[in-house]
């Protein structure tokens, strides 16, 4: 049913063979959680440390062997807040600084910078996890991490249809657009509002099948363990070099 | 059965080369640390004790439901919706979920679908998870399933109630969400941007927002009524019978929708902004102490300055809770005077 390729999820993974893509999926997970927490929570006046950051994240990238193109393309989800840090010196308060002939709020760059840098490492550190590890991996890893099971397996469930739904969703348009359907304002959504109650009943539906066959074959109610295949192999160290170079010049700065 | 090839350009792989952009995704550090550590930790309890209701609610069904209904609400922020010459909008799903599974599978899922977006496609950052979660999904479930229920009170006890429930609780709850931000933001602003600014801006976006989520989670939920009745949560204490008959949303439950909801609105952010007196000033000179402050964030130090600053500016305030209030009465009467012209179309067909 779902081709020859994985599913559209699963090519979020380019594949590789680089120490970044060897690394346990649970450690990678630490690492990377531990490394953003650790940009999150430096203060924006701290531009070293957002330096150290970035530099992680392209060393980061250059060695897991992400096109740059990729990772720009996949930034592009956080541009909404980018434009909204730009607006901030206009409209914010306090000391005003000249730049170009114009009164920018000193705070209000501040705070630009502070939002754009930490948008900007946080998005490319879980696009580099995404690209380096498939999504059996990561719902592995996160298993490891003693997520509850069950909704490891909701999560399982929902990224395996996910392409089936979307597909149907893809047909159903192709049949609209086919009967010359053109909306062009809100009032005309109702046929795609229709689509959409048509594809949760289906989807409702198929899931009561999936339940049915599950049964049939054996289901108790409880997964099978997603764990026991992987391999005991522990990096732990990963999960310590990633951050510790932000964690050092973030802790230098203090003393 | 053999899928037909995706065609190029279409459904998820845009979410490669365009951006999904789904309001309110907020990235890492868009608050501060404090609001992010006690907000996720509202999140898991909440999913904790969801995944425990989801467990009694649907028994072993409960993972491949679940499981389906989450996919269904990642394709159903897909699916593009009209908004206004060319330009586009999305549904966010949270009050659409809760009305169609209750508000406790409603919140899991929506979550799941986040936890997604933020892990795989690094739409919202990992550190934003908590309030990410609260804002899109604990408040538009929560906050949607509780409109509704009040709603459905005054509206008829059949689908049209339903539906007309659903068409402005879902309106509400994205409202809801955005106040939820707001006050987030007051807490742990990130930028010295006043609460009343904020709030104002965001409230009156996502009402504006919220009349299209409003219009088609109700036509969601009428399409579903009329095929499957029995599948919406939200309508389990009515007769099936009644309910799979074509929803006819009548002018009058909107007229006493919109009455109800504008005045609601109304008082919630009049409040608001009475309790809080233009900031703007007030965060020029916070500054200073907010910079030294940054590394704790929770000890409320705006809080505690916009509660205690003056009443001087009381009736910038009012005035500006005055016109946000009738913008969003104003935006609202738009978006029910586009419902009931649809709603007479039903009727005609």
């Amino acid at each position: 049913m779902g081709g020859g390729h994985g599913s559209s999820v699963d090519r979020l993974h380019l594949a590789g063979d680089t120490i970044i893509h060897r690394l346990a999926p649970h450690v990678k997970i630490v690492a990377t959680f531990a490394f953003v927490i650790s940009v999150a929570i430096s203060p924006r006046q701290r531009v070293e440390v957002f330096a150290v950051a970035f530099a992680c994240v392209l060393t980061l990238i250059m060695v897991a062997r992400i096109p740059l193109r990729v990772w720009l393309a996949r930034c592009a989800v956080i541009l909404p807040f980018m434009t909204m840090a730009v607006l901030v010196p206009f409209v914010g308060g306090g000391e005003q600084t000249e730049v170009l002939g114009v009164s920018l709020s000193t705070d209000g760059l501040w705070a630009a910078f502070n939002i754009a840098a930490k948008a900007l490492i946080g998005a490319s550190a879980s696009i580099v996890l995404a690209a380096t590890t498939p999504v059996t991996g990561l719902l592995e890893g996160f298993a490891r991490l003693r997520v509850p099971r069950v909704l490891i397996s909701i999560v399982a469930f929902m990224i395996r249809y996910l392409d089936l739904l979307v597909a149907q969703l893809g047909r159903m348009r192709t049949a609209m657009v086919a009967r010359a359907h053109d909306p062009r304002w809100l009032w005309q959504a109702k046929p795609i509002a229709s689509s959409a109650g048509a594809l949760f009943v289906r989807s409702y539906e198929r899931g009561e099948r999936v339940h049915q066959a599950m049964l049939a074959r054996g289901y108790t109610g409880v997964m099978p363990d997603l764990v026991e295949q992987s391999r005991p192999r522990s990096d732990w160290w990963a999960a310590i070099v990633v951050p510790a170079p932000v964690v050092a010049v973030l802790v230098l700065g203090l003393l | 059965m053999a899928a037909p090839p995706a065609v190029p350009g279409e459904g998820i792989d845009d979410m490669f080369d365009s951006p999904a952009i789904v309001a309110m995704h907020a990235p890492d550090g868009f608050l501060e640390p404090g609001v992010a550590v006690v907000t996720a930790v509202i999140a898991v309890v909440v999913t904790a004790i969801g995944l425990r209701r989801a467990t009694d609610e649907l028994g072993d069904r409960q993972v491949p439901l679940a499981g389906l209904a989450a996919a269904f609400i990642f394709a159903a922020q897909m699916f593009n919706f009209p908004v206004a010459a060319g330009t586009t909008g999305h549904l966010l799903g949270g009050a659409l979920a809760a009305i169609l599974l209750g508000p406790w599978v409603g919140s899991l899922i929506v979550t799941v679908v986040v936890v997604v977006q933020a892990v795989l496609f690094a739409d919202g950052g990992l550190t934003a998870l908590g309030y990410n979660t609260i804002n899109m999904s604990i408040v538009t479930a929560f906050g949607g399933w509780a409109a509704f229920r009040l709603l459905r009170r005054v509206m008829p006890a059949n689908s049209a109630g339903v539906v007309g429930a659903t068409a402005l609780a879902a309106g509400i709850s994205v409202v809801l969400s955005s106040a939820a931000f707001s006050i987030e933001w007051l807490f742990g602003a990130s930028a010295p941007v006043a609460f009343d600014t904020v709030f104002g801006a965001m409230v009156g976006v996502h009402a504006l927002i919220g009349i299209g989520e409003g219009l088609i989670s109700a036509l969601v939920i009428a399409a579903v009524l009329a095929a499957r009745p029995d599948l919406v949560a939200g309508a389990a204490d009515l007769d099936l019978a009644d309910l799979s008959r074509p929803a006819r949303v009548g002018t009058r439950t909107f007229v006493i929708g919109a009455f109800l909801s504008s005045i609601v609105v109304a008082a919630v952010v009049s409040q608001f902004a009475v309790d809080n007196p233009d900031g703007l000033e007030k965060v020029a000179e916070d500054e200073g102490f907010i910079s030294s402050a940054r590394d704790h964030a929770l000890d409320s130090s705006i809080f505690a300055d916009y509660a205690t600053s003056g009443v001087d500016n009381a009736t910038v305030s009012l005035a500006v809770a005055g016109v946000a209030g009738v913008l969003i009465t104003l935006a609202v009467g738009y978006g029910l005077l586009g419902a009931s012209r649809l709603g007479r179309r039903t009727q005609g067909a």
